[in-house]
């Protein structure tokens, strides 16, 4: 009889997977109460480290084309499909859900990351528009990312709830930071191994795994975060998070389930743009 | 040298007042009608060109706002939510042609209340305010066409907020749209500039607008508090300073009230060594000091390229010794007043700060009036990105001016301020002027111009300069539910 090798699921930032910096590891059951795994505790300092990558891949995924991140987010759904035996086997685990169930999760989570895919060079033209001045100039409106995206992932569905909430962010442009679902982890972190093999530029996409009620205050707080996805946390935390957003006036958005362009404006920004007309 | 000794004088060419029909007294315009108070409190609105008293204004406390309130509440549930968009575009349209007719009162009492000169009022102010209800009055029945699902709905009552510096603009901003999706408003004015709104009130009867469609009520921070605070309002628009946004986004983080914001900014304005330099000038004193620089989007500071600092510096201070501060109802006039005496005192304040900090002040040699409140178009030089002057908002006629090498760097200039709201680019170079315009986080751009409006086109912030646009088709969506 072989011995299973078990994987040690640490966090995501930068495009590394390293421990957390504080050397804390909380434990994951599955839905029966077995013990499954220790992933890393997040701290303040980790979301604070995430957040420089962030920052700091803003301006390269910005900076692709649209063309470019379209490929790139199917990419994802790519490597994501050769993946779907070891999600099924995490979602099973840790939703207590049937094979059926668990699969049809994973496609449609691989269905969202095709969806929006598509979306990337097409937002520009069915929200932007070229505006009539009365006088001689040339306006036009464009979306433009809003920077970089906190995200507090669905606790349920763990994988599904995630990729609905990062997908638009990326598909807008924006870098993200996500605090994965607190007791179903595994799968945000099986998903950003697909990230690191699927041309998502390092800093792009940061995973934290922890205590969502430790990491609220000092994601809400951060001033280098421009908007917040708070459809992971419970709403009785709605007002503690938007309070702390005002210091810099961040976005902050809860989002209904469903899959919409809408999910990708919320954190865009529309820009306007003159210049004179003349020989 | 001897002809150009002689000073060119203009003569005086003062608009007659004659036309303006301003009340000694005003009371809060509530379902219809002008009544008195519950405090029976009132507060005088002065002209700050002269200090004189243009008219005692009921000041609103919380039993008024909550009677205007409820008189939105009724006119929404009973008659404009019933009525088709086809019959709120005409209503809008008769105020567009209402404010048409009647502009040129509007442009001279809109001046005596702010101080602005009469050629702003008159060219920019009231006609831009009649085209906003012009433009807002067409999207009343193609709502569906707009791209906010195929039925968009209102808000309900919605609670505006709005600053001293467009009195009549900023209101036009706020109500057209507002009416234009078929909510009804309660609209607050600034403290000191209240008449051009009270006027607007005589319009919309004169409109046969519904009793309480539209609500405006007077009074100063308290009353514009207790109107966003109100239980029953289902929508909030302010435009006014960053520091009140923020205290308004904390006050409803407990309520699921939508709210937009149009706040404060420092406006880069960068000029490139392949500019026409002329133009440049012209473009970076109207960014500045048109309407006394209280513009949100004023562009305060002025990136020049090394190469050309000392050569544009030198035309500039020549185009502000020609710019004519004075009388705001003098034709020629092209600085006003302050608006008012603690407005001032922030200049003050702030221009003493660039001096302590190490800036050089320069001051355009001019003659203010003994009263009133009113501040020379002035420059500093040598500001750092450290600088106050560099990095509040002064709201006043004060130009900072940074220098920069690279286009890089002017873009990390530019960008470093936590404000988003315009930035202006002069060069020749089209490709450049793309280049800056996607590097530059502010909503608005201006390439090779400056401080121009339209109703079509989208305006707000990045940043901490807001929540939201207003204008064009993306404006629309802070009026309509589930639309952000």
């Amino acid at each position: 009889m072989r011995l299973d090798v078990k994987k040690t699921y640490k966090l995501y930032i930068g495009g590394a997977f390293p421990r957390s910096e504080s050397g804390r590891s909380y434990q994951v059951t599955d839905a029966r109460g077995n013990f499954i795994a220790n992933p890393a505790q997040a701290s303040r300092k980790d979301l604070r480290d995430a957040v420089v990558a962030a920052k700091n891949a803003t301006s390269p995924w910005q900076s692709a084309t649209a063309y470019n991140r379209g490929q790139i987010l199917y990419r994802i759904a790519e490597i994501m499909e050769g993946r779907t035996e070891q999600f099924v086997a995490e979602i099973k685990a840790l939703e207590g859900l049937s094979t059926s169930a668990a699969i049809k999760q994973v496609h449609e989570a691989i269905d969202t990351w095709v969806w929006y895919a598509g979306w990337t060079d097409k937002i520009a033209s069915t929200s932007g528009s070229t505006n009539p001045i009365a006088g001689p100039y040339y306006n036009f409106t464009i979306p433009e990312p809003l920077g970089v995206i906190g995200i507090f992932a669905e606790q349920k569905p763990s994988l599904l709830g995630l990729v609905r909430g990062l997908a638009p962010v990326l598909a807008g442009g924006n870098t993200a930071v996500v605090v994965a679902s607190e007791k179903r982890p595994l799968p945000a972190i099986t998903l950003s191994e697909c990230f690191a093999t699927s041309d998502v530029p390092a800093g792009v996409v940061n995973i934290l795994t922890g205590s969502t009620n430790e990491l609220i205050p000092w994601l809400a707080s951060h001033m280098e975060i421009d908007g917040l996805d708070i459809s992971g946390v419970d709403v009785k935390k709605d007002a503690e998070i938007k309070l702390a957003g005002t210091e810099n006036l961040k976005r902050i958005h809860r989002f209904a389930q469903a899959n919409s362009p809408h999910r990708i404006l919320s954190f865009m920004e529309f820009k306007t743009v003159w210049h004179p007309i003349g020989i | 040298m001897s002809s150009s000794d002689k000073k060119f004088e203009y003569a005086p060419a003062p608009e007659s007042t004659a036309i303006a029909s301003i009340s000694s007294d005003y009371g809060l315009f509530i379902n219809g009608k002008f009544q008195a108070p519950h405090s029976k409190k009132k507060f005088e609105s002065i002209n700050p060109a002269t200090e004189e008293t243009l008219a005692k204004i009921a000041f609103a406390d919380e039993v008024d706002v909550d009677k205007a309130v409820k008189a939105a509440r009724a006119a929404y549930t009973k008659v404009w939510s019933k009525l088709s968009g086809k019959e709120r575009a005409k209503y809008l349209f008769r105020i567009a042609r209402l404010l048409q007719e009647r502009s040129r009162e509007f442009a001279v009492v809109e001046s005596l209340d702010n101080g602005k000169p009469i050629r702003e009022t008159r060219d920019v102010d009231v006609p831009l305010a009649a085209a906003h209800f012009f433009y807002h009055a067409g999207w009343a029945d193609k709502l569906e066409y707009a791209g906010y699902g195929t039925n968009p709905k209102a808000h309900g009552v919605v609670a505006q907020v709005i600053p001293w510096n467009f009195p009549l603009l900023m209101l036009a901003w706020k109500v057209a749209p507002a009416l234009a999706t078929g909510n009804t408003v309660v609209l607050k004015p600034a403290e000191t500039t209240p008449l051009t709104a009270l006027l607007f009130a005589e319009i919309c009867q004169q409109a046969e607008l519904p009793a309480g469609v539209v609500n405006i009520i007077t009074g100063d921070g308290r009353t514009g508090s207790a109107l966003i605070k109100h239980s029953d309002i289902n929508k909030i628009a302010f435009t006014g300073s960053t520091e009140v946004g923020k205290m308004i986004a904390a006050s409803v983080a407990t309520s699921q009230i939508p709210v937009t914001l149009e706040l404060g900014g420092k406006g880069a304005n960068i000029v490139f060594e392949d500019a026409p330099i002329d133009q440049a000038v012209e473009g970076i004193v109207n960014g500045i000091f048109f309407n006394q620089g209280h513009v949100c989007c004023a562009g305060s500071r002025l990136l020049l390229q090394e190469n050309i600092h000392d050569e544009f510096l030198h035309k500039l201070q020549i185009r502000m010794s020609k710019i004519r501060v004075g009388d705001p109802l003098d034709k020629n006039t092209d600085l006003g007043a302050i608006n008012s005496a603690a407005q001032l005192a922030k200049i003050h304040e702030l221009t003493k700060s660039g001096e302590s900090e190490g800036a050089q002040i320069w001051s355009a040699p001019c003659e203010l009036p003994t009263k009133g409140f009113w501040f020379a178009p002035t420059v500093f030089t040598g500001v750092t990105q450290a600088h106050r002057i560099a990095r509040e908002e002064i709201f006043g006629p004060v130009l900072s001016v940074l220098t920069f090498r690279t286009p890089q760097e002017a873009m990390e200039k530019a960008n470093n301020t936590p404000f988003g709201l315009s930035a202006g680019v002069w060069t020749d170079k089209g490709s450049r002027i793309l280049w800056a315009s996607q590097q530059l986080k502010a909503a608005v751009i201006w390439a090779n111009t400056f401080n121009k409006f339209d109703p079509a086109s989208p305006f707000g912030g990045y940043k901490e300069s807001g929540w939201g646009r207003e204008g064009g088709r993306h404006g629309l969506a802070a009026y309509i539910k589930g639309a952000h």
